[in-house]
């Protein structure tokens, strides 16, 4: 797709950085003081990993408790803050972090940038990460417990009902906040102002579009949930009324703010896996990524539509016939442009020489899996029907589906695609067919009964449940203790390979990988391009 | 693109001020919202001082963090390109902010088109005012909400018209000031610069009179319901940022007298300028939907 032409030759005579080409410094300070890309991309990868377990673990509590009906573990309102913090957890430390790292690690290398545009903001906007989730952390275990209104604060829930620590919540989120949009600016800048000569917006990796689009709407909606925790904070303590209809406020109000957020926030989490998908597939295929244009464009229609389609959230508030139907057909127009998206995936695929190494598995499956999140998801946009099943186990199957199957096994496809142009190291392929093998057969265990006890009414985020659902539950937990342990092989490949174990790789790593990343040495160096190479 | 292909790549060096940066929000989050919790709780504890030490680190970090950016760039380190990543990440910085107010705005209309005519029966509610509030009327400002808190609306005419008139002369002063900067002509600059920041401190002096007023005669208070809500949110915020854009003013000021600052590169003049335009068409937004309308 594009070659390298190195234009330094003589102009190292100028260097007046010369310290800079000697590698990484050494112990703690490396970490907390850098402004490499690829260290950042590392803290992220593995504040992901860490937070992942830990949301994970807050998971295993939820299941365990429904693996029996009735009171078993914990009191209800400890399960409410698992149920929150899982979410919240997953959602901001978990999927976020970990595109964010894939992208420093990945995009100034695939535009042949030397580093991101703000490297030092860079590491600001990963340092205040850990502090925020530290915070919300630690107010699980305040008097009167910690957030236990669901990942979505909904009010009155979070204002009337809410426990003391809400303020620390509401802190802890401008901080995730905050991080997310320096983040976002660094991406977009990097991204617009980094290229090097002859990488023109057309000729740019699709992982590279996917993410310019991410922090554009990153960028757009976090603001939108700064103000939103703002209101839920004056009106749990300072006694303003946004959300109280005695002082001509709406508690649906809250639910229109915080989904103008949260619905981009939900694209903020699969375009970046769409962007990983059209690099894996192609290298696998050992063909050209089938419709490069039509991907840009349909990522971008994702995109603009994602800021029209909020209250299909919200069918059942009552909100007017009119605008119910608005955001039906809005939302089922999205199926159009994800329809282009899985369709040149396939056509990719079709007649190619396929091989079907760990990357493509992963890949394979996302749009197998993620194919059926998104057809549950036509089925919620239907207004009519939504009233039934909505707040059930339906959904939380169908965003299972799209987050897990989608987004994480996309991160976890990426990880294992450019590992080895990371380490220099090939990973430890059997364990990852034992990774990915009991990931796949786990998590359908896992998420796929969900479907059926959803449709039969059984209500998400409540501790207890009828007993006609109780079959289904213990296989429902038995999936999810199973694709929780499966995890922690991936834990024990990924050490293993951060500590460069395993068979050396060429720099192309991938027969039939393509992109100014597989060019230049495996493992890649600490600073990648002095001066720009030169794209054709 | 021939001078870009040749030109070195600036990456900084390791800093200290990121991780100090972290800390200090560290401490800034936990002291806000344990002196929140405490203030609600009457209750009277030490976490404001875990609150002033976050804000004390949070300062010595930007001074530091500027100071260093300062002395690089005034060393010539930096490149044409790192310039335009700076403004670019302004530019997104400040749209960062219009979609944090774009929030409060939405809040405002919100309320006035759908949730206070709901209330009073519109649309498909006739029953929701029957049973809740019979008796509450919809109209805006809302000066009587449906639990009975009684205000005053603030008028338009008067305080709130000469603060904007103040707001939209400190833009054009401060525009002359940045010509100023491109012809390098330095009386001009201090000269305007000197009066856009007297205009900005004069419109917080009276942005204060009239909360006081506000609270004092009007009995209009944040806790005065839906419009007492947007009222001192929405102006408060706006004054937050006419503060911040002051404060980066006056640090400019300070700069221009030390002789900082080329027709060519004024970075830092620049994005202070963008900032100050951006809080004054807020204002302009914030005077049409909360005092006129």
């Amino acid at each position: 797709m594009s070659t390298i032409t190195d234009t330094a030759g003589n102009t190292n005579e100028h260097d007046h950085h010369d310290d800079h080409h000697h590698g990484a410094p050494k112990g703690i300070m490396r970490w907390l003081l850098t402004t490499n890309h690829k260290d950042i991309g590392t803290l992220y990868l593995w504040f992901a990993f860490i937070m992942f377990l830990v949301g994970g673990a807050m998971a295993m509590v939820i299941r365990a408790e429904l693996f029996q009906p009735g009171l078993q573990i914990v009191d209800p309102n400890f399960f409410n803050q698992m149920t929150t913090v899982h979410g919240l957890i997953m959602v901001f430390g978990a999927v976020m972090p970990a595109f964010t790292g894939l992208a420093n690690w990945l995009v100034p290398m695939m535009i042949g940038a030397p580093d991101m545009a703000l490297p030092r903001m860079n590491n600001w906007s990963f340092w205040i990460l850990p502090f925020a989730f530290l915070i919300l952390l630690a107010s699980l275990f305040m008097e009167g417990g910690g957030p236990s209104f669901g990942w979505t604060f909904y009010a009155p829930l979070s204002t009337t009902y809410s426990s003391d620590s809400t303020a620390l919540f509401v802190f802890s989120v401008h901080i995730m906040g905050i991080s997310s949009i320096m983040g976002a600016i660094n991406v977009i800048v990097t991204i617009i102002n980094m290229r090097a000569p002859g990488m023109t917006l057309m000729k740019m990796p699709m992982f590279v579009w996917t993410w310019l689009i991410t922090a554009f709407l990153l960028i757009a909606v976090m603001p939108v949930l700064a103000a939103a925790v703002t209101m839920v904070l004056t009106d749990k303590y300072f006694g303003t009324d946004f959300f109280n209809a005695a002082g001509g406020g709406d508690p649906v109000m809250f639910q229109h703010i915080f989904w103008f957020f949260g619905h981009p926030e939900v694209y903020i989490m699969i375009l970046p896996a769409f962007g990983i998908i059209s690099h894996i597939i192609p290298t696998f295929s050992r063909k050209k990524l089938f419709g490069y244009a039509s991907m840009v464009y349909a990522t971008a229609s994702i995109a603009l539509l994602s800021f029209v389609v909020w209250a299909h959230h919200m069918f059942t508030t009552g909100m007017p016939v009119g605008a119910e139907l608005f955001f039906m057909v809005a939302t089922m127009l999205i199926s159009v442009p994800t329809g282009v998206k899985v369709f040149n995936w396939v056509a990719t695929m079709w007649q190619g020489s396929m091989t079907f190494e760990i990357p493509m598995l992963f890949a394979i499956s996302f749009i197998v899996l993620f194919t059926i999140g998104g057809l549950s998801g036509l089925m919620l946009a239907i207004t009519p029907v939504d009233f039934q099943y909505h707040d059930t186990y339906f959904v939380v199957a169908h965003f299972h589906y799209v987050l897990v199957t989608g987004a994480v096994f996309s991160i976890m496809a990426a990880v294992y695609y450019w590992l080895p142009k990371w380490t220099g190291k090939m990973f430890d392929i059997r364990l990852a067919k034992w990774h990915f093998w009991c990931s796949l057969v786990s998590v359908n265990v896992l998420f796929f009964p969900m479907h059926f006890v959803g449709l039969a009414g059984m209500p998400r985020r409540i501790p207890d449940y009828a007993l006609q659902f109780a079959d289904f539950n213990q296989w429902i937990s038995i999936g999810g203790f199973a694709f929780g342990l499966s995890q922690l092989i991936f834990l024990a490949l990924v050490i293993k390979a951060c500590r460069k174990q395993g068979e050396p790789v060429t720099d192309q790593v991938w027969d039939g990988a393509e992109g100014l990343e597989w060019e230049i040495p495996s493992p890649a160096p600490y600073h990648t391009f002095d001066t720009p190479p030169v794209v054709r | 693109m021939e001078q870009t292909q040749y030109e070195k790549y600036y990456v900084p060096e390791q800093s200290w001020w990121p991780i100090v940066g972290a800390v200090a929000l560290f401490l800034i989050a936990v002291g806000a919202g344990l002196t929140v919790i405490e203030i609600s709780n009457d209750e009277s504890g030490f976490s404001k001082y875990i609150l002033f030490g976050g804000l004390a680190i949070l300062l010595v970090m930007i001074i530091g963090w500027f100071r260093d950016q300062i002395n690089e760039s005034m060393s010539g380190l930096y490149s044409a390109q790192l310039g335009r990543s700076y403004r670019q990440g302004m530019a997104w910085f400040i749209f960062s902010e219009v979609m944090f107010f774009a929030g409060f705005f939405g809040a405002l209309f919100y309320a006035r088109v759908i949730s206070i005519p709901w209330l009073g029966g519109a649309s498909n509610n006739a029953m929701t005012n029957e049973v809740l509030w019979p008796t509450f009327e919809a109209v805006w400002p809302l000066l009587s909400t449906p639990g009975g808190t009684e205000t005053q609306a603030m008028g338009w005419f008067g305080l709130p018209l000469i603060n904007t008139l103040i707001l939209v002369v400190s833009s054009v002063t401060l525009h002359f000031a940045h010509v100023g900067v491109e012809q390098n002509k330095r009386q001009q600059i201090v000269v305007w610069l000197a009066i856009t920041i007297g205009l900005g401190l004069i419109f917080l002096a009276l942005q204060g009179y009239e909360y006081y007023y506000a609270y004092d005669t009007l009995g209009l208070t944040l806790q005065s319901g839906v419009y007492g809500n947007t009222f001192f949110l929405l102006t408060g915020f706006h004054g937050l940022h006419v503060t911040l854009g002051a404060i980066i003013l006056i640090v400019l000021f300070g700069r221009i007298l030390k002789g900082h600052f080329t027709p060519d590169e004024h970075f830092a003049f620049q994005a202070g300028s963008w900032y100050w335009h951006f809080v004054d068409v807020v204002w302009l937004m914030l005077f049409f939907f909360v005092y006129i309308l």
